[in-house]
């Protein structure tokens, strides 16, 4: 697709604005709607309209397969880490108020590192899907 | 005012799923899933299922579809016309849907603050959670903090369905051209 000036354009203009946007869903999830399942997808989409543009040779030069699968596992060990956290401080598995001083900040925390753990599965493995498939066959060729 | 907007979406919903069923043109039967996506989702928001309405939009209508138009790349893009006029598989779901219909009718009324679903936990997640867990959307209390251990499951089943993905398809990284040249002849 080198040939597609205006699609090109378009989507380098597009790309920052929707990591930005995942972004948000993601760190903005306690107080509206989103959160990590949603901001991972909004994540992956923007590197799937990447390689949709740009192919997946240039995209696997920026989030390589090997890269993905370690977010991927990443990402549920955030998670069960999290969990676990909570365990060697006393608590019961994934009670979040035992991560800090005060229950409600423990609680606040535990559910922004347990939203970033998904958050990074979901991203990685949505990418995974995407390149699993694309890679079958090129569709340039 | 909700009403019609409620006539109008699922009026819009119908006539998608028809289309869907209709199209043998598979291209135009994706952009169709889409369209159905989409519609659901707008359905979710006149519910204040924002959450909801959130990830459909996201993965119903986004990454479905490119998923669906990646696969359609491998094989080909028109349906097959079945040897046979499916009229039992009408029949079935024919009948399916009327069981199903009047099933719901013993179900109590949309947002009726009788109903036994809310009656359970739901009290003590809009009293408790705001002094108990914090964060003003309830929704995300109830996910990452009640039900932590779901969405655990939940995270673990994605990892699980991208490893056999993995497993089965590889990364792209594979040399499969000599494939691709019998594929475009079959």
């Amino acid at each position: 697709m080198h040939d597609h000036l205006i699609l090109r354009i378009i989507a380098k203009m597009f790309i920052p604005f929707i990591l930005l946007f995942a972004l948000y869903v993601q760190f903005h999830g306690d107080y509206g709607p989103g959160g990590g399942f949603q901001a991972g997808v909004i994540f992956a989409s923007a590197l799937i309209l990447y390689t949709l543009i740009f192919g997946l040779e240039t995209a696997m030069r920026v989030v390589s397969p090997t890269a993905l699968r370690i977010l991927a596992a990443s990402g549920v060990l955030i998670y069960g880490g999290t969990g676990v956290l909570c365990m060697l401080r006393g608590g019961n598995f994934l009670e979040y108020s035992m991560l800090a001083a005060t229950p409600l900040a423990g609680q606040h925390l535990g559910i922004f590192l347990i939203e970033l753990g998904v958050g990074t599965t979901v991203f990685a493995v949505m990418v995974m899907l995407f390149y699993g498939f694309s890679g079958r066959k090129d569709p340039s060729s | 005012m909700d009403i019609f907007i409620d006539i109008i979406l699922l009026t819009l919903l119908s006539a998608t799923a028809l289309a869907v069923a209709r199209i043998r043109k598979l291209f135009c039967a994706i952009m169709m899933f889409g369209i159905f996506s989409l519609v659901s989702a707008c359905l979710f928001v006149t519910m204040d299922a924002v959450d909801v309405a959130f990830t459909e939009a996201a993965v119903g209508t986004g990454i479905a579809t490119i998923l669906m138009l990646a696969t359609m790349a491998l094989t080909s893009t028109e349906e097959k016309r079945p040897p046979y006029q499916p009229l039992v598989a009408l029949l079935v779901v024919v009948v399916t849907g009327s069981v199903l219909v009047y099933g719901t009718m013993d179900l109590p009324d949309y947002g009726d603050p009788m109903a036994p679903i809310h009656q359970h936990v739901a009290p003590r997640y809009i009293q408790q959670s705001p002094e108990e867990v914090g964060p003003p959307n309830m929704v995300t209390s109830v996910l990452a903090s009640y039900r932590g251990f779901d969405t655990l499951g939940e995270t673990a089943v994605i990892f699980t369905a991208g490893l056999s993905i993995y497993a089965l398809l590889g990364l792209g990284r594979r040399e499969n051209r000599d494939h691709i040249v019998e594929d475009d002849h079959a």
